[in-house]
């Protein structure tokens, strides 16, 4: 038996009785030698000291030691005929051969004739051996032996119970390699089963099977509910052995009510009288007094409730059976067990967004908001505030958004920052009046100012300047909020933002005279960070523009030398920029360059998007859509973004409306030389980013499933920068070509703090319809580390060859775990054609001479299209330098005109390329002509370069 | 400064804990929500999880905790760990430490979990005295023998204690008045150790020698003492009057690459005569200590021999030879070789002593009792191997080497010890002086 053959290790080795750790190794050592020569030795070792010296090995590599020997000698114990010596050398298999091993082979062979074997014992330690390595190589070997041994008649209950949880393994880990086949219609019958172990083990399987396949396990519903409803209804003496402290079953119980979780309502009417009845006498057991006082019998007998309850939300058809379960639920509200109150907490809040039980859940709001209030344990807390948030209504929401902002001043500080938010958008959803919602964000501010997130406040201005009938109020309110000697800086932002905009609707009043305006905000400006400073700093602008009689005070704040020639370049550079602004730009210029910011367009609140990528997006997103479905024709304010938001993305609105004028590019020319300066745009745009609110398009580009990116033409002219960035993870590129060949370094960081699980990132080219046959590129790279720990980057390198001449560009596929969800993200590489381009140098007698030679219709490829972006020669020169051609200057007659020539490199053959870009600054239009001597090049190139201006 | 020291056993517990500082007590509050009486101990704690018990063994000497700072010691099972918050000087700590562990020993000999806890009073009224408010004080042992003792509390007459006072609080902090010995005598030991990294070919990587001079004087009265060796600066600077000295003494002599000095010793008369003059504390006590790098007497040369036969055997020969006067006897030689992992059998062959494969080490290790100089021995072994399913290459460890010379590695030489006492009327010749020099092997290691 095991325990005396491990005790036997343990007598042999002595271990716990050494002194300190030193003393330990020394024995280990001595134990490790002993046992080498054992197995080196002459004479052959009998089964009984094999047994005892792999057991001895095993225990000392649970010690925590290296062991590299020994492998041999278990594989040996697997061919024994005694149970004992058997079982060690499985529990040595499972526990320390890896799959690569050389002895894989004899040991997959030991475990075939073990499952052959019909001998019951030895099929069940084959079976676990199996499960227990679950690796895909015995999901190779065995993944369709298992089945039949499942179904076949003739095998034994215990063996069927084991091969049903071995396969569920397996198919975990490798789903592709689970053949699904006849087989499958016979599991499903397990579930009449007269043995309730192999039922229960069948469950397991059959609820993972039906989540991925759900049409091929229909049949279960209906056996799995007439097998609830025996359980149910059954005494609880008739299962004996299965009965646990006077509940049937509870587990079994649990699984099929899990399994049922997997199908809508059954539509046979009779199926589903039987199944409400089973849930009916599930919720009636619950009124029962308890038939004992164990804490046991109570877990039992609630788990099945509660699993019923989640069975009866998912259904979500019977009014009856819903409103039953809320009732049920609210007396577990005042429960004296905290794991109760949690648990109840929690299923209410999936309750409420059902349409029957919604109303009942309201009824217990007091008790709820009571939970909030006297609740010790915070998780518990966080649920009240979950379920306050989910049954929140416009009947009620200035009582719970009452309750929630009391709450706040004493809340865990973990807690803060989600109540906040929640607070944001039911205030903002149910406003009945603007007021209200402004106060109560200013309310929010001042008691939680830390915990209130830029989306809360960008929400805020966007509803003030949406709306004019309030923007009078704001004024006045923030005005009045900014009196308190100390105010959070985000009160300082909504405040001077509020102000600049609308301080002329207050300023009629003496008490809120333009000047005392700009000297309250001023007093608070050196308090505040440099976001918050820049921001001002455009306010006062913007009050230059509403009051002129304050413009010299103005004009002497930002003509200080702290403002002047402040370290940080933003500051400095807006304070130059508004100085110059005040004094050149005559009254009429300034009104109209600092006129009032235009509504937003409307969109998905970013509030809603922060707070769902707080939650993950599984729980609140449903829950958001269905409420939201509900409110749309009570509140007309934020309408819900139409779904096809994240295919289009929105236009990026500029909350300052004064981002895009220093976003314009005024840094000095690029030289010509300089390839690198062709991404003066995208560095613009990344300085606009503090500033511009709109940033939550990339809360929505948070890819639940995966979608192709499209792979920026920005990359076209450059090779250097970030590729992809979600909330998880960032890509970033660095890139290198020479003539046909390149080296590509790909960094993957990690933005969360937890750590990425076999993270695989695999570049594939895809072949273009055109030519099935043989690939244009060849893709070389290394496995990266698979854990990626949080904060982490780590770089993949991939070697490019350029075969041929292409059009589609390579993708990469990115998948990894992340805390228990894997995710999948597949980029396109920015790798086109133009990679591959060498610059040539030549004289204008020679471009001409050659142009002439290209002149057979299909090497000529011409584009007139409209300039995308601003026609700036110098940017433009940048850009053909960039796309990788030489540009010739004075060859062309029209010095406008830009020409350009190089040669692309593949494998296979070299092309020669002309270009020539005439830009039409009237029409804003270009005219593209590109001149090689392949057809396919023409195209791909000019399709690359159009998209650039 | 020093917050506190604790005494850990090898299990962890606390045998010894003093805290001279609050803020120690409180850095792990933010975190946990202990009650605070077991706040108090959570720094005592914290190291015991983090090191004493850490899953792999803590090679580090010093241990950042939560912003806490713990340096520690180690001998035999008993661990020793003085813990701050500041931002202390850690070598100050570490030689404290060895300090506490010398006086210690001087009290109840071997520093034992037994010993401890049989003197666990006496530790308490030691760590009052050496160390106050985390600042080392006096932690010389003959001085606080005087009035920290064994014997239980003994009342002082008030007499005793301005004796006392003046004593402690006075210029000569180590040495009391009033010491009368019939025999005039002191001992001189030079005490070094000599450290070796050499390739397989014989060439030197690495090599210094780290010596002591230790000294035990039973002398009567204040005695001013001068210590002269063959200092390469002195001798220089003594050269410069005669010249032919210089020729013949300069091969002599050796470079100190540098020194520190017990407290007694004078230091404004080093730094500006380079004479190194003191009163010595009574009893035996650590003159000073040195490093050299130049000229070191390697006493051993080990020449190993490994040659890989299949993937199954290895045969190693290994011959050292003595590299000194054929006069002097080198003692308790032992020769470590160490043996891959796989190793399934050995045998040993070898021409004097006895050599034997211990497998709790790894290694087949060879001692010889004796060895005289200029002398070669040779042994040859035969290892098994197991044929392993791991593709990892042997690392060949190093072969290691202990002895003990009765000369100094370094060279160095005691010229003279001069004794001066002006007020009792005994001479330098009255004073009968012992000088004994031993060598020791530290990491003696050759490559193979």
């Amino acid at each position: 038996n095991k325990n005396s053959c491990v005790e036997a290790g343990i007598r042999g080795i002595c271990v716990g009785r050494c002194k300190s750790k030193e003393a330990e190794i020394k024995r280990i050592n001595k134990e490790l030698a002993n046992i080498r020569s054992k197995f080196k030795g002459d004479k052959a070792l009998d089964g009984y000291s094999k047994k005892k010296y792999v057991c001895k090995l095993l225990f000392i590599f649970l010690l925590g030691h290296d062991i590299d020997f020994g492998h041999m000698e278990a594989v040996n114990l697997l061919s024994s005929n005694r149970y004992t010596e058997k079982q060690i050398g499985y529990l040595f298999i499972s526990v320390l051969v890896n799959s690569n091993s050389e002895l894989i082979r004899l040991i997959n062979n030991a475990i075939k004739n073990d499952l052959a074997s019909r001998n019951p014992t030895f099929m069940g330690l084959a079976l676990h051996c199996i499960a227990n390595v679950g690796s895909r190589e015995m999901a190779e070997a065995f993944a369709g032996e298992v089945p039949k041994i499942l179904v076949a008649g003739d095998t034994m209950d215990s063996v069927k119970q084991s091969a049903a949880l071995c396969l569920l393994r397996l198919y975990r880990t490798s789903p592709d390699l689970v053949p699904m086949g006849d087989w499958t219609s016979r599991v499903v019958h397990l579930l009449n089963d007269q043995h309730l172990g192999v039922v229960t083990a069948a469950t397991s399987l059959i609820t993972t099977l039906a989540q991925k396949n759900p049409e091929e396990f229909k049949t279960s519903v209906s056996l799995a509910v007439s097998r609830l409803s025996r359980i149910v209804t059954s005494a609880s003496t008739d299962l004996q052995d299965y009965t646990y402290y006077f509940v049937p079953a509870p587990w079994l119980s649990v699984k099929l009510l899990r399994l049922l979780q997997c199908y809508p309502p059954p539509e046979d009417p009779a199926v589903r009288g039987r199944l409400t009845e089973c849930l009916e006498t599930i919720l009636n057991k619950a009124q029962e007094p308890p038939k004992s006082k164990k804490v046991q019998h109570s877990n039992a007998k609630n788990a099945v409730l509660f699993e019923a309850i989640s069975l009866i939300i998912h259904h979500d058809s019977e009014p009856n059976l819903l409103v039953r379960a809320c009732n049920q639920l609210g007396q577990f509200l005042q429960h004296r067990e905290t794991n109760l109150r949690y648990l109840a907490l929690e299923s209410m809040c999936t309750l409420a967004s059902s349409e029957f039980s919604h109303e009942a859940v309201k009824t217990h709001i007091d008790t709820v908001i009571n939970a909030l209030k006297t609740e010790r344990d915070v998780s518990v807390r966080q649920r009240a505030v979950d379920l306050l948030y989910a049954m929140c209504d416009r009947s009620n929401a200035q009582q719970i958004v009452a309750e929630m902002l009391s709450y706040l001043e004493t809340a865990d500080y973990s807690i803060r920052e989600e109540i906040v938010l929640k607070v944001a958008i039911l205030a903002e959803k149910y406003a009945v009046d603007y007021a209200w919602y402004v106060d109560t964000i200013l309310n929010l501010i001042r008691i939680a100012g830390d915990y209130v997130s830029e989306e809360v406040w960008y929400r805020v201005i966007q509803i003030v300047i949406n709306r004019d009938d309030v923007q009078g109020y704001a004024a006045k309110t923030v005005f009045e909020a900014l009196q308190a000697p100390a105010c959070h800086e985000n009160l300082v932002k909504v405040g001077g933002y509020i102000l600049g905009e609308f301080g002329n609707l207050i300023a009629g009043d003496p008490r809120s005279s333009p000047l005392v305006q700009f000297n309250l905000l001023h007093s608070k400006f050196h308090l505040c960070s440099v976001p918050t400073r820049a921001l001002l700093l455009s306010t006062y602008i913007k009050f230059v523009n509403l009051f002129p009689e304050v413009k010299p005070t103005i004009q002497d704040v930002l003509r200080g030398d702290s403002q002047l020639r402040n370290a940080d370049v933003e500051l400095q550079q807006r304070a130059v920029e508004y100085l110059r602004l005040s004094t050149v730009a005559s009254t009429d210029i300034l009104a109209t360059v600092l006129e009032e910011m235009p509504p937003f367009p409307e969109r998905e609140s970013s509030i809603l998007a922060k707070l769902k990528k707080k939650k993950g997006p599984s729980t609140v997103t449903d829950l958001e859509d269905t409420k939201r479905e509900r409110s749309v024709d009570v509140n007309g304010g934020p309408e819900p973004a139409p779904a096809s938001a994240s295919s289009t993305p929105s236009p990026s609105a500029d909350l300052l409306g004064l981002g895009a004028a220093p976003a314009a590019p005024t840094g000095p020319p690029p030289s010509s030389g300089g390839g690198l300066l062709v991404d003066v745009f995208s560095d613009s745009a990344s300085a606009a980013a503090p500033l511009a609110p709109g940033s939550e398009d990339n809360f929505r580009a948070f890819p639940k499933h995966p979608r192709i990116s499209a792979g920026g033409s920005e990359f076209v002219c450059k090779n250097n920068g970030v590729l992809f960035e979600n909330q998880l993870l960032q890509i970033g590129l660095k890139s290198e070509f020479r003539q046909n060949l390149g080296r590509m370094f790909i960094f993957y960081g990690n933005k969360t703090s937890t750590q990425f699980l076999n993270f695989t990132p695999t570049p594939v080219p895809r072949c273009g319809l055109d030519s099935l046959t043989r690939t244009h590129l060849n893709l070389q790279t290394k496995p990266v580390d698979p854990t990626v720990d949080g904060g982490a980057q780590v770089q993949q390198v991939v070697n490019i060859e350029c075969v041929s001449d292409f059009t589609e560009a390579p993708v990469l596929n990115i998948q990894f775990r992340y805390g228990g969800t894997f995710q999948n993200v597949s980029v396109q590489l920015p790798i086109t054609l133009n990679k591959f381009f060498q610059p040539t140098e030549m004289s204008s007698q020679d471009f001409f001479q050659r142009w002439k030679q290209l002149s057979n219709p299909q090497q000529e490829v011409q584009n007139i299209f409209k300039a995308k972006h601003p026609m700036d020669t110098e940017i433009t020169k940048a850009k053909i330098i960039g796309f990788g051609s030489a540009l010739l200057e004075e060859v062309d007659p029209n010095p406008a005109n830009f020409v350009g020539a190089g040669i692309i490199h593949t494998k296979t053959s070299q092309t020669g390329c002309l270009l020539r870009l005439e830009p039409n600054l009237q029409a804003q239009m270009y005219r593209l002509t590109l001149r090689t001597s392949k057809e396919t090049v023409s195209q791909r190139l000019c399709e690359l370069l159009s998209q650039q201006f | 400064m020093i917050g506190g020291l604790f005494i850990y056993n090898h299990k962890g517990e606390v045998l010894i804990s003093r805290v001279y500082r609050d803020d120690i007590g409180s850095q792990i509050a933010d975190s946990a929500l202990f009650s605070s009486s077991s706040l108090r101990h959570s720094p005592v704690d914290a190291f015991r999880v983090n090191v004493i018990h850490a899953r792999q063994q803590v090679r580090s000497p010093v241990t950042n905790i939560a912003r806490t700072s713990f340096f520690h010691v180690k001998r035999s099972n008993i661990w020793l760990a003085a813990v701050t918050k500041q931002n202390v000087n850690a070598a100050m700590v570490f030689e404290f430490l060895y300090k506490m562990c010398d006086v210690m020993a001087a009290y109840f000999g071997k520093i034992s979990e037994e010993n401890i806890k049989n003197n666990f009073v006496l530790i308490y009224e030691l760590l009052d005295e050496i160390l106050d408010f985390g600042y080392p004080q006096n932690s010389e042992t003959g001085a606080l023998k005087t009035f920290i003792t064994q014997q239980g509390i003994k009342s002082q007459t008030k007499e005793e204690q301005s004796q006392i006072t003046s004593q402690v609080t006075g210029q000569i902090g180590w040495r009391r008045e009033g010491i009368k010995y019939r025999r005039n005598e002191l001992f001189l030991d030079v005490l070094e150790s000599v450290n070796l990294l050499m390739s397989p070919q014989g060439q030197v990587l690495s090599a210094h020698v780290s010596g002591r001079v230790v000294m035990k004087s039973y002398l009567s009265g204040m005695p001013e003492c001068k210590f002269g060796m063959n200092d390469k600066i002195v001798i220089e600077k003594q050269g410069k009057g005669t010249a032919d000295e210089t020729s013949k003494s300069g091969k002599q002599s050796i470079a100190i690459d540098d020194c520190t000095f017990h407290q007694c010793v004078r230091l404004s008369k080093f730094d500006s005569e380079r004479s190194i003059s003191f009163i010595p504390p009574d009893g035996e006590f650590e003159l000073m200590r040195y490093r050299t790098t130049k000229d070191i007497i390697l006493p051993f040369r080990v020449i190993p021999l490994v040659r890989e036969v299949g993937r199954t055997k290895l045969e190693v020969k290994v011959v050292i030879k003595s590299n000194f006067k054929p006069s002097l006897l080198a003692q308790k030689i032992e020769v470590r070789i160490p043996t891959p992992l796989n190793t399934s059998g050995v045998q040993v062959i070898c021409m004097k002593g006895k050599a034997k494969y211990k497998a709790s080490e790894n290694a087949i290790v060879w001692k010889i009792k004796r060895m005289a100089g200029m002398k070669e021995s040779q042994i040859s072994a035969e290892i098994e191997l197991l044929p392993t399913n791991d593709k990892k290459k042997w690392a060949r460890p190093p072969i290691s080497m202990n002895f003990e010379v009765p000369f100094a590695p370094s060279g160095l030489k005691v010229r003279y010890l001069k004794v001066f006492e002006p007020k009792l009327n005994y001479s330098d010749h009255d004073v009968i002086k012992w000088v004994r020099y031993i060598g020791r092997s530290g990491i003696y290691e050759t490559r193979c």
